[in-house]
């Protein structure tokens, strides 16, 4: 299914070229915009200012908060729009969120069992538990799908993300339901925030995140082959089995991380990758990367958004991700010609 | 170009193989032998394991017993690519990706042959350029593949499988689907690949008359097993139309070719 | 037709031997015979109570809510023709705990019944919540008739959208709001009443009719969409009443019990199966998700310890079962390549 933007932005000759100079703009533009915009508007010339000189008032402004939220904003997009590129050519189904292996759900299950349990609350130590459980829980996935039909059919995947999904989603709404400072602690997290996050001890998140992204790009020609059918993949020699393997390694290392620092943020896994087959084509060794950039400029923009609307109260990246997202994600089913799978 | 093989070992070889789908068994100790250079194709009533057949000759499905051999060696012995590199496979209903040229897609077809530290040189370029003018679509080559039409979307199938250059090509009905005018296309541009590159064929076919104008040999496959195996006109006989497909009807001369043509004959009530 | 009628029968007994179970249970264990008679004779005032407002109620609700969401299920599988299409990608769900939270948040924080702000039951805000969400989804999907792919990919739009406007609400209420929002959210039969019940029974009265008499329609359509209209099926007519009967369902049942997942969308599978029919079949399903919803909420009361809301329960129960289904061998129902 290709989410055709307009007719006319698909006409070839032209676009091809100013594509990519165009995600760069968009790319500097959305950094721009997260240094100088937010609750505390600066001047642009007070923000260079302070990116030379960290100790001042303002400089600590930009480097302690901004910048660590720009970087992290772009690494998260970026992470989850190219796990989404991945997913979707791995089941060859637009619909594909990485969501859908249960990482969302181990994760928010570690973050409130450390919350009940041990009180657990520090940016750093909430973003390893995410990490942890995100890992677990996307290994049983594995496990009960591999167990039954086997990992050749995506779809025995799916429906296993969605048990393991839903059987922790009810452990943490029950535990969640016993003490409220449980609740308190899960609900900011839950939905979905860049506020307050630093670059600190993210090493661990960093280092995985970056072994997926290795991953991802190992992966790009056996996604245009797999795209074929299996049976065209296997005849053109792709060894099915470990195509899955790896593709599923690196969904869950680039999701997993994503989740750790900013809680579970949907929809730029689903559609960061339509906008970008809509610019680059199906090609993967050009939609991944497209992929990725599309998701990294369109988290910090609707963080931005978040930080600018900051009067209406706790409005986190994640809750303006899946409002706007939502509304622009109909407007484009609305507008666009649908292929039948 | 593609390498020949050397010249007794056969091209591929099925040795008693027992084959089946969803726990039922079609084909029973069965043997077959494709010689190299050769246009074979495998023909019977639907059900009769012909598809299945063609796959396992492909690597795709393994059978319950037996073997396959590829060039001497077990199939199953053999790593995917290097299976790749000798054989390619059209099986049925490929699917097309959104937002792909036909260029690219064509150019799927030289996987086998790259790798991380190579992934295109002129070698593939040249391949692709060859296989898109063997089947008449370098005018097209820039469109996007989903919007062409049947004939030309099977044709760029065909190209892909030639721009993959194995010794071996095996096609599982390429020409469902698609008007005569097409389907005679797409099996000139098969025909033109054997003789002019000694590329060996296997295929599976419905149309008898079409199979039997394009192939050096038949293979009627029925009831668990072969039924016969010969020339077109070895094959082609009233009786095996019978007795493999149930059909009543007599085999002419096609007035152009000279190979038979299948003319089924109205029930006499 | 026969295995399916078996099936029928043995939930229904099911059902209605988790009902006499579910009212024998509770702090003050009643026996059958005491129940029965209570509730057919007349017995003493203090049981008369216990049976009849806080009992009965409780199990009849579960029974009520499981066979809406069974029987929403099944017509949502089968028009989407998509075993893992549930009422939520409808935007019911996402549009009921919409306006819950909002009626909670917004309007005070009373849990049984809404108060101050909107001044009508809280149920009743979650099913307005749930059957305007659903209209919008239906509205927005309709482009000269509603196809259904486009529907589930607009579905998913409203829903992400509007769980987004939840999220939101939960972070901004004060705490004990909160609680009491994520409390309904997880799905929850505690304290419901007669007031709760009948809603329920007044949607599955008038809408089981109505979907039954689509059912041959439906049978069709599984043929696609050119065929069925090829053998004289009104197919966009169908296809509306169908996701009316779904929504209306899907909207009561939640409105009354919160969301609860998995209820949708296991109990028309596991109906499926038993019946080895290609389609979920309707009745069984409906009466294969009382007997969960039941079963699930007998479970929490009287066996574990603390009382555990019935949709962690019904989550438990069918996600172990959508496994233990995975881990099997391959669907009968699936053709060869």
């Amino acid at each position: 299914m290709s989410l055709l933007l307009s007719p006319t932005a698909r006409r070839r000759g032209v676009a091809p070229v100013l594509i990519g100079p165009a995600l760069i703009g968009a790319v500097v533009l959305v950094v721009a915009a997260s240094l100088l915009l937010g609750s505390n508007p600066l001047a642009p010339d007070v923000v260079v200012r302070a990116l030379l000189d960290r100790d001042r008032d303002v400089g600590a402004v930009v480097w302690g908060s901004r910048v660590p939220r720009t970087v992290l904003g772009l690494v998260v997009g970026a992470c989850l729009g190219a796990a989404g590129a991945v997913m979707q050519g791995q089941t060859r189904n637009p619909l594909a969120d990485p969501g859908l292996f249960g990482v969302s759900a181990g994760a928010s299950l570690a973050v409130v069992l450390g919350l009940h349990v041990a009180g657990v609350g520090s940016v750093t130590a909430t973003a390893l538990l995410a990490m942890l459980g995100a890992l677990l829980a996307a290994t049983a996935v594995f496990g009960i799908a591999a167990l039954g039909r086997g990992l050749a059919s995506p779809v025995p995947l799916a429906l296993a993300g969605t048990a393991v999904t839903a059987l922790l989603g009810a452990a943490t709404s029950y535990l969640v339901l016993t003490d409220e400072t449980t609740l308190a602690g899960y609900r900011i997290w839950v939905v979905g925030s860049l506020s307050g996050r630093t670059l600190e001890g993210l090493g661990p998140v960093a280092a995985l995140a970056g072994l997926g992204a290795l991953l991802a790009a190992t992966q790009v020609r056996a996604l245009d082959a797999l795209a074929l059918g299996t049976e065209v993949a296997a005849g053109l020699g792709q060894s099915l089995l470990r195509t899955r393997l790896l593709g599923l390694a690196a969904i869950t290392l680039l999701t997993a991380s994503a989740v750790a620092v900013t809680g579970p943020i949907g929809f730029v896994g689903l559609t960061a990758p339509h906008v970008a087959r809509a610019l680059v084509g199906g090609t993967h060794a050009r939609l991944l990367p497209a992929s990725a950039v599309v998701g990294a400029v369109v988290l910090l923009a609707c963080d931005v958004v978040a930080r600018m609307l900051g009067g209406l109260g706790e409005l986190s990246v994640g809750v303006v991700l899946s409002v706007l997202g939502g509304v622009v994600f109909v407007a484009i089913v609305r507008r666009g010609r649908m292929a039948e799978l | 170009m593609t390498t020949t093989v050397e010249k007794d070992l056969p091209a591929l070889e099925v040795r008693a193989a027992t084959l089946g789908y969803d726990g039922r068994v079609v084909l029973r100790d069965l043997d077959l032998r494709i010689d190299p250079g050769t246009v074979t194709t495998l023909v019977g009533a639907n059900g009769c394991g012909k598809s299945t057949l063609l796959k396992a000759m492909a690597r795709l499905v393994r059978p319950s017993r037996g073997e396959v051999l590829l060039e001497g060696r077990p199939i199953g012995e053999v790593g995917g690519r290097q299976v790749a590199r000798r054989l390619a496979v059209l099986p049925q209903k490929p699917l097309t990706p959104q937002a792909t040229t036909v260029h690219d897609l064509v150019s799927r077809g030289r996987h086998p042959h790259q790798s991380l530290l190579r992934p295109w040189t002129r070698e593939d370029a040249e391949a692709v350029a060859t296989a898109l003018a063997a089947t008449g679509l370098t005018d097209l080559a820039d469109r996007e593949a989903a919007r062409l039409s049947g004939g030309q979307l099977q044709r760029a199938w065909i190209a892909l499988v030639l721009a993959q250059r194995t010794p071996l090509l095996l096609l599982d009905e390429p020409t469902t689907f698609l008007d005569l005018t097409h389907q005679l296309e797409v099996l000139r541009i098969v025909r033109r690949a054997n003789r002019e590159h000694g590329t060996t064929v296997v295929m599976v076919l419905h149309d008898l008359s079409l199979a039997a104008r394009f192939s050096d040999r038949l293979v009627v496959l029925s009831d668990g097993g072969v039924l016969a195996d010969g020339t077109p006109w070895e094959v082609l006989t009233p009786a095996t139309l019978r007795e493999g497909f149930g059909l009543e009807a007599a085999v002419l001369p096609d007035p152009g070719t000279g190979a038979p043509m299948v003319v089924p004959l109205e029930p006499e009530d | 037709m026969n295995r399916t009628l078996v099936v029928a029968v043995a939930a229904t007994a099911l059902c209605a031997g988790l009902t006499l179970l579910g009212v024998m249970v509770g702090s003050a264990g009643l026996s059958a015979g005491e129940v029965l008679q209570t509730l057919f004779v007349g017995g003493d005032p203090g049981r008369h109570l216990v049976v009849f407002e806080l009992r009965l109620p409780r199990v009849v609700a579960a029974l009520l809510v499981g066979m809406s969401l069974g029987l929403a299920g099944a017509l949502t599988q089968a028009f989407a023709r998509n075993p893992l299409a549930t009422p939520d990608i409808l935007g019911v769900t996402s549009g009921a705990a919409a306006g819950a939270v909002a009626a909670i948040v917004l309007g005070g924080g009373t849990y049984a019944v809404g108060s101050g702000l909107l001044g009508i039951g809280l149920p009743l805000v979650a099913v307005l919540g749930g059957l305007l969400a659903a209209a919008l989804v239906y509205g927005l999907s309709w482009r000269g008739g509603v196809d259904g792919y486009r529907l589930v990919l607009v579905g998913i739009g409203v829903t992400a959208s509007l769980t987004g406007l939840t999220g939101y609400l939960l972070v901004s209420a004060d705490l004990t709001q909160a609680a009491a929002a994520t409390q309904w959210l997880v799905g929850s039969l505690s304290g419901i009443s007669w007031t709760s019940v009948w809603p329920v029974l007044t949607a599955l009265v008038l809408v089981v009719p109505l979907a039954l008499s689509q059912v041959r329609a439906l049978e069709i359509t599984q043929l696609g969409d050119d065929v069925a209209a090829g053998l004289g099926v009104a197919v966009q007519r169908h296809r509306m009443l169908v996701i009316l009967c779904a929504v209306v369902l899907a909207a009561v049942a939640v409105s009354a019990s919160g969301p609860l997942e998995f209820v949708a969308f296991v109990a028309p599978q596991v109906a499926r199966r038993l019946c080895g029919t290609a389609r979920p079949p309707l009745l069984a399903s409906g009466l294969l998700g009382g007997a969960l919803v039941l079963g699930a909420d007998l479970v929490g009361r009287s066996l574990l310890p603390g009382s555990v809301p019935v949709g962690v329960l019904t989550a438990l129960v069918g996600a172990t079962s959508l496994i233990w289904l995975l881990t099997r061998r391959p669907d009968p129902a699936r053709s060869p390549a």
